[in-house]
């Protein structure tokens, strides 16, 4: 029984979510009592690789065949499934994201296996089973799921585990080569087109987001201001996205996008039950509001009652002041 | 343009869940089941491609009999027949084998469904029944058209968005801003009534999940407020207390 990570990498770097899922594979790998070893797919620098070793990592498969440039879901499920065969893992752990999810249910499909995803917290062993506990409802509740199939997988929810360095060795980094068709590129990206924005709202550990409270998009260089200062993502709320203030990508919520960041700053969103859905896993929550009655201030940590044109640039302007 | 969209059946979004006693079901008292949001995406997309290109749209639903109302509201919107597999959607892999065993046995051109349920929050089904059918998956999607044999998507990534030039059949997860989901009129809720709406029973599997309780998230402790008048101070308490900047 061994634990193989898919460790997802952007830019020639590995993500922040893959180093939560390759510490979150060894811890379960020394629950089991064995290794944790890693699938990297194309171009990321060796340095990336080997840092993965303070994660918990041994040995990094890296497979970097031109064709896996992007992904392309069959063909990423082969390489992943080759090194669980090679490894004989029976625990696969992937990173609770568009791609993680999207290989982990093909996987599942292909070796017949439980997967879970949104994943919180260490699995409890119960015999042959794995007990997980997940987020569900969209956030709303939590479920234990009993992983019964021989093979087990897992997507761990961003910023669901605290993340730990197990020491200073190197992980063995040694290149490895699936046996891939052209068959397996159909549907590859003709073009791909980045986000604006220095910060991506799902890998970000900070968030400022506003609603119908800013009053127009005119008014929006005051999330951007205090998300800059922060060194945060921007977001908003579902009214705001449909009315076209801020695309729909930024719009977080029960139908939106699920985020769990550390810190979760809403300006001017009251807090309808579907907006909180979305948000509150998130660690800590500020809620900025005129209303004192607005329902949001009951899942907040901190609040501020006012006006938000008088608030946020006393806040931009503390933001910029700290040391960073 | 053969299209099979899979609807799921889920609690309004608006629901405050609670559960059971022994916490080992969702408390369904009170609570109204809709169309899961996201396959209203993939619902209304796959109406307006039939309409441009011709061609049926048929809606699955695996559930017990309680769904047929929802089942009934997508044939309202426009749908040309349903199929419900007599089945409760107790496991991702249990479901996806039930569609592809459906797919099996008609020539889809696509399969269509939200991103992920709102319940469950899988995202799981898509993929798994791509698998099945060795068919690509492009998940999720925010923009779908096809021209002949050949899809052309938008596929969300992190940080950005992708297009993808495909040949059918595929199976597409559909969120925001696919389409706009549409009400249904009196005229299709009358027709809706006579459209057929076939049960099979479903085909032998194994789940390879079980629930075993749930949990409601513990409750905050209770939000400490600042005085708007020294705003900044909250930047020095997200940092000296609550350490988090």
């Amino acid at each position: 029984m061994s634990v193989l990570v898919f460790v997802e990498c952007a830019d020639g770097k590995v993500k922040k979510s893959a180093l939560e899922a390759a510490f979150y594979g060894h811890q379960v790998a020394t629950q089991l009592g064995t290794s944790a070893v890693a699938v990297a797919i194309g171009e990321v620098a060796a340095d990336e690789l080997k840092n993965l070793g303070q994660y918990g990592i041994t040995k990094v498969l890296h497979d970097t065949e031109t064709r896996l440039k992007d992904y392309v879901s069959q063909a990423y499920v082969k390489v992943v499934a080759a090194a669980v065969e090679k490894e004989n893992a029976t625990v696969i752990v992937l990173s609770n994201t568009n791609i993680g999810s999207g290989i982990g249910a093909r996987l599942a499909a292909r070796l017949q296996a439980s997967f879970a995803t949104n994943v919180v917290a260490l699995p409890e062993l119960a015999g042959n089973s794995l007990k997980v506990k997940k987020s569900v409802f969209s956030g709303k509740a939590f479920a234990d799921e009993v992983l019964t199939a021989p093979t087990k997988i897992i997507a761990v929810k961003k910023n669901a585990i605290e993340v730990n360095t197990v020491g200073t060795h190197e992980a063995e980094v040694e290149s490895f080569t699936a046996s891939l068709t052209d068959a397996d590129f159909t549907g590859a990206p003709r073009e791909t087109i980045r986000a604006t924005g220095d910060v991506l709202l799902t890998e970000a550990d900070v968030v400022v987001s506003g609603g119908r409270g800013m009053r127009g998009p005119e008014n929006w260089h005051l999330i951007e201001d205090l998300a800059k200062a922060l060194g945060a993502a921007t977001a908003c709320s579902k009214p705001v996205a449909d009315v076209g203030w801020r695309p729909h990508h930024e719009h977080v919520g029960q139908t939106g996008i699920t985020i769990s960041p550390n810190l979760y700053i809403a300006v001017g969103i009251s807090g309808a039950i579907q907006h909180l859905a979305g948000v509150n896993s998130s660690k800590v929550i500020v809620v900025i509001n005129k209303d004192p009655e607005a329902p949001f201030f009951k899942a907040a940590d901190y609040g501020i009652v006012g006006d938000i044109f008088e608030v946020v640039p006393k806040l931009i302007e503390a933001a910029k002041a700290l040391e960073k | 343009m053969k299209i099979l969209v899979c609807i799921s059946n889920v609690p309004d979004t608006t629901t405050k869940i609670s559960f059971s006693s022994d916490n080992k079901e969702l408390n369904t008292a009170g609570v109204q089941f809709v169309i899961n949001p996201y396959d209203e995406y993939a619902l209304t997309r796959a109406l307006e491609l039939k309409e441009s290109l011709g061609g049926t749209v048929t809606v699955l639903n695996v559930g017990l009999a309680d769904t047929e109302a929802n089942i009934r509201k997508a044939l309202a919107i426009g749908a040309d027949d349903a199929i419900r597999v007599n089945l409760k959607p107790t496991d991702s892999f249990l479901v996806a084998q039930q569609i592809a065993e459906v797919a099996k046995n008609e020539a889809y051109d696509l399969i269509l469904m939200g991103k992920e349920s709102v319940d469950y929050n899988g995202a799981q089904v898509h993929g798994m029944v791509a698998e099945l059918l060795g068919w690509p998956a492009i998940v999720p999607a925010i923009k779908l058209d096809v021209a002949g044999n050949t899809a052309t998507l938008e596929r969300e990534i992190e940080g950005g968005k992708e297009i993808v030039k495909v040949n059918l059949p595929i199976v597409v997860s559909c969120q925001q801003p696919m389409s706009e989901p549409r009400i249904p009129n009196m005229r299709g809720i009358m027709t809706a009534r006579t459209k057929p709406l076939k049960v099979v029973e479903p085909v032998s599997g194994e789940a390879k999940t079980q629930t075993e309780a749930y949990a409601l998230p513990e409750k905050k402790s209770g939000v400490k407020l600042i005085d708007p008048a020294n705003a900044g101070e909250l930047i020095t308490l997200l940092r000296n207390e609550a350490k988090i900047i």
